[in-house]
C-alpha cells in the first residue's frame, strides 16, 4: 500500500473533553470506495473532521498524495483535492441551488472550466436543474444532499468524503443516494463513506473499516465484512 | 449587479430629483429639515456598514457605534485646535490636517479596530458574539469619556469643539457658498457631500453584494462548517467583514464630525448601536434598498414626533403632557412588535428572504 492516495496513522482526535479518536489507522487507495461503519459516537464524523482540517489531531499522522497535512488549514485542504460532504448536508439554506454550486467551486479558478463543470453536474443530477433558481432551504431532503454532494464535487475532488448522506432519508431516496455514490465513483475519485447504514455502505464500497469506541476494530474486503459474524450481529441485524 | 439599460432613465430621474431635494425640502418644510436629512444620510452609511456584518455575514454586532466614533474623533483630534491643551509644545495650535488626508486615515484606523474586535470572537456566535461586540462598543465610549487624564487626549464628557468644517476645493463647507450663480447655503453643501459618499457605499455594497467575497460572506452566515469545507477561509473572510464594515462607519463617522464641529462620547451610546441595527432589521436585513429604507424611517422619526407632537399637543391641550423624547419610545417599540409580527424578514426583504416565503410550498417529501 505505498501508493495509497491517504494514509492515517495512529490517530488520535479530542475536543472539548472527549477523545473521540483513539487510534485510527487506516489506508485508501487512488479511485477506490472505502466504507467507514459504526455505530453512533464510534469517532468516524471526528475522523471525517480531522481529515477536512475542522478538528486538530492530537497525534498521529495524515499523508495524503505524500504530503504531510498537518498544519496545512482545511481551506487549503480544499484546493488540494480533499472535500467533505459534512453530516446533515450542510447546505447554503438561503442561497439558490446553483448559487450552492458555485460556492462548491470557490476554490477553483477558470470561469469556462467552472461553468463546464455546473453543467455537468445538472446533467448528473437533473432534479437539481429543475431547480436551480430555487432556494436551497426549500429542497426535499433528498434533493439537498444531492445539492451537497454536487457542491462538493464542484471542487473537483480527488478524495471525496461523504459523512452520512442516508441520513434522514426515505428508503427509495437512500437507494438512489447509493446509486449516485457509485456513478461518482466511476468517475475515478477516491470516496471515503461515512455510514450506519452499514449493509449499503459495504455493497457498495470495495472495502471497509469497522469503528467501534474511537478505534479501528475491523477491516477489509466488503465481501468479507459482509460476511463476518461479529459485524452481522452488530450492524447488520443479523 | 449591472445596470441594464431599463433602469438607466430612472437612475436618472432619481439622481436629478436627489439633486433638487435639499431646495424642496427647504422650502416646503424648513431648513432644520435638510440638516435632518443630511444626518440621515450618515445614518444610511452606517446602517449599510453595519449590514455587511450582519446581513451578509451574519455576525451579530451590538458595538457598532464604536466605529462611528473611532472615525468621528479621528478627524475631530486632527482636525481641531485641542490637541494644543495635550502638547503645547509640539502643537500649539492643535492639528488642522485636511479633511481629506484624514478620511482614509480614519477609514484605516476603523478597519484595524474592526479587526481588533474580530479577532478574538473568530470562534464566537450568535449571543455571545452579541454581548463581546456590546461590551466593546462600551470600552470605546468609556475610553472616550475618561481619556481626558493625566493627558487630557478626549476632553471627556465635554467633548471636542471647535472641528475644521470638511474643504472643497478650497471652500469651507459651513458658510454659504455661491456656485454658478446659485446661492448654496451650508447644509444644502453637505448634502451634495454626504450624497457623493452614499452613493459611493451604496455602489460598493452593491459590488460586495454580488462579489466572490459577498458570497463567501453568506455562505459563512448560512454554515460555517460547510463552508470552510468548501474552501473558504472563514478567519480571514470573517475579519474582512468586520474590517469592512467597520471602515463605512469611520467614514460616516469622520463626515459626521467635520459637519456637526462637534463630537462628545454621548453620540456614541449603547442607544444608538441598537438604533442602527433596528434600521438594517427594520428595512430587511442583507437588502440596500431595505436598509435605506429603515434607515431613512428611523432617523425621521423622532424629528417627526419633535415638529408634530409638541404643536399639536399645545393645540389640543394648551401644554405639553408628553415628551416627544419619551413617546419616541413607545412608538419605536410598537413599530417594531408589529414588524416583527407582519412583516418579520423587514419592510423590503431582500429577494432571498422573499423567494424564501413564496416557495414554502415546494418543500415537499421526495
Amino acid at each position: 500500500m505505498t501508493d495509497s492516495l491517504l494514509e492515517i496513522h495512529d490517530l488520535q482526535v479530542a475536543y472539548g473533553g472527549i477523545h473521540a479518536v483513539k487510534g485510527v489507522t487506516l489506508q485508501i487507495a487512488p479511485g477506490e470506495l472505502v466504507a467507514l461503519i459504526g455505530s453512533n459516537g464510534a469517532g468516524k464524523t471526528t475522523t471525517l473532521k480531522t481529515l477536512a482540517g475542522l478538528l486538530h489531531p492530537v497525534s498521529g499522522q495524515i499523508r495524503y498524495d505524500g504530503k504531510d497535512l498537518h498544519n496545512i488549514a482545511a481551506h487549503q485542504r480544499v484546493a488540494m483535492g480533499i472535500t467533505l460532504v459534512p453530516e446533515g448536508r450542510g447546505i447554503f439554506a438561503r442561497l439558490t441551488v446553483q448559487e450552492n454550486l458555485q460556492m462548491g467551486a470557490y476554490s477553483r479558478n477558470g470561469q469556462h472550466e467552472i461553468a463546464a463543470d455546473l453543467a455537468r453536474m445538472y446533467e448528473l443530477f437533473p432534479r437539481l436543474a429543475e431547480r436551480k433558481d430555487q432556494l436551497a432551504g426549500t429542497l426535499s431532503g433528498g434533493e439537498q444532499q444531492m445539492a451537497a454532494m454536487a457542491r462538493a464535487l464542484m471542487s473537483r475532488p480527488r478524495l471525496l468524503m461523504l459523512d452520512e448522506p442516508s441520513m434522514g432519508l426515505a428508503p427509495l431516496m437512500v437507494q438512489k443516494i447509493f446509486e449516485t455514490v457509485r456513478d461518482i465513483a466511476a468517475l475515478g475519485m477516491s470516496i471515503l463513506l461515512v455510514e450506519q447504514n452499514a449493509r449499503l455502505a459495504l455493497q457498495a464500497a470495495q472495502r471497509g473499516y469497522v469503528m467501534e469506541s474511537g478505534a479501528i476494530t475491523l477491516a477489509g474486503a466488503s465481501g468479507e465484512l459482509l460476511g463476518s459474524e461479529a459485524v452481522q450481529r452488530a450492524y447488520l441485524g443479523g | 449587479m449591472t445596470i441594464n439599460q431599463k433602469s438607466k432613465p430612472l437612475l436618472a430621474v432619481l439622481a436629478i430629483v436627489l439633486l433638487l431635494l435639499p431646495f424642496f425640502i427647504d422650502a416646503l418644510l424648513g431648513r432644520g429639515w435638510v440638516r435632518i436629512a443630511d444626518f440621515a444620510m450618515l445614518y444610511i452609511m452606517l446602517a449599510l456598514g453595519l449590514n455587511i456584518v450582519v446581513g451578509y455575514a451574519g455576525l451579530l454586532d451590538l458595538g457598532y457605534i464604536a466605529f462611528f466614533a473611532v472615525g468621528a474623533y479621528c478627524y475631530a483630534l486632527t482636525g481641531s485646535p485641542h490637541l494644543a491643551s495635550a502638547f503645547p509644545l509640539l502643537f500649539p495650535h492643535g492639528i488642522h490636517l485636511s479633511f481629506w488626508v484624514v478620511l482614509p486615515l480614519a477609514a484605516l484606523l476603523a478597519g484595524g479596530f474592526g479587526v481588533l474586535l474580530g479577532a478574538p470572537t473568530l470562534r464566537l456566535r450568535g449571543d455571545y458574539l452579541a454581548i463581546v461586540t456590546l461590551g466593546f462598543g462600551e470600552i470605546i465610549r468609556i475610553f472616550l469619556n475618561n481619556l481626558n487624564a493625566p493627558l487630557n487626549l478626549t476632553n471627556g464628557p465635554q467633548g471636542i469643539s471647535r472641528i475644521d468644517p470638511v474643504n472643497v476645493a478650497g471652500a469651507p463647507l459651513n458658510a454659504t457658498q455661491q456656485i454658478l450663480g446659485v446661492t448654496l447655503p451650508s447644509v444644502h453643501l453637505y448634502f451634495y457631500l454626504f450624497l457623493a459618499f452614499t452613493a459611493l457605499v451604496v455602489f460598493t455594497s452593491r459590488r460586495l453584494e454580488k462579489s466572490r467575497i459577498g458570497r463567501a460572506w453568506m455562505a459563512i452566515r448560512e454554515d460555517e462548517i460547510a463552508a470552510s469545507a468548501m474552501g473558504i477561509n472563514t478567519r480571514n473572510l470573517k475579519l474582512l467583514a468586520f474590517a469592512m464594515g467597520a471602515m463605512f462607519g469611520g467614514v460616516s463617522g469622520a463626515l459626521f464630525a467635520g459637519f456637526q464641529g462637534f463630537v462628545s462620547p454621548e453620540s456614541f451610546s449603547l442607544m444608538e448601536s441598537v438604533m442602527v441595527l433596528c434600521m438594517v432589521v427594520l428595512g430587511g436585513m442583507g437588502n440596500i434598498a431595505g436598509v435605506i429604507l429603515g434607515s431613512v424611517l428611523l432617523a425621521l422619526l423622532p424629528e417627526v414626533l419633535r415638529h408634530g407632537v409638541v404643536p399639536l399637543q399645545q393645540a389640543l391641550f394648551g401644554k405639553m403632557i408628553i415628551d416627544p423624547e419619551s413617546l419616541r419610545m413607545l412608538l419605536f417599540g410598537g413599530a417594531l412588535v408589529v414588524m416583527m409580527l407582519y412583516r418579520p424578514a423587514g419592510l423590503l426583504p431582500s429577494r432571498v428572504r422573499r423567494r424564501e416565503l413564496d416557495t414554502d410550498e415546494v418543500a415537499e417529501t421526495v
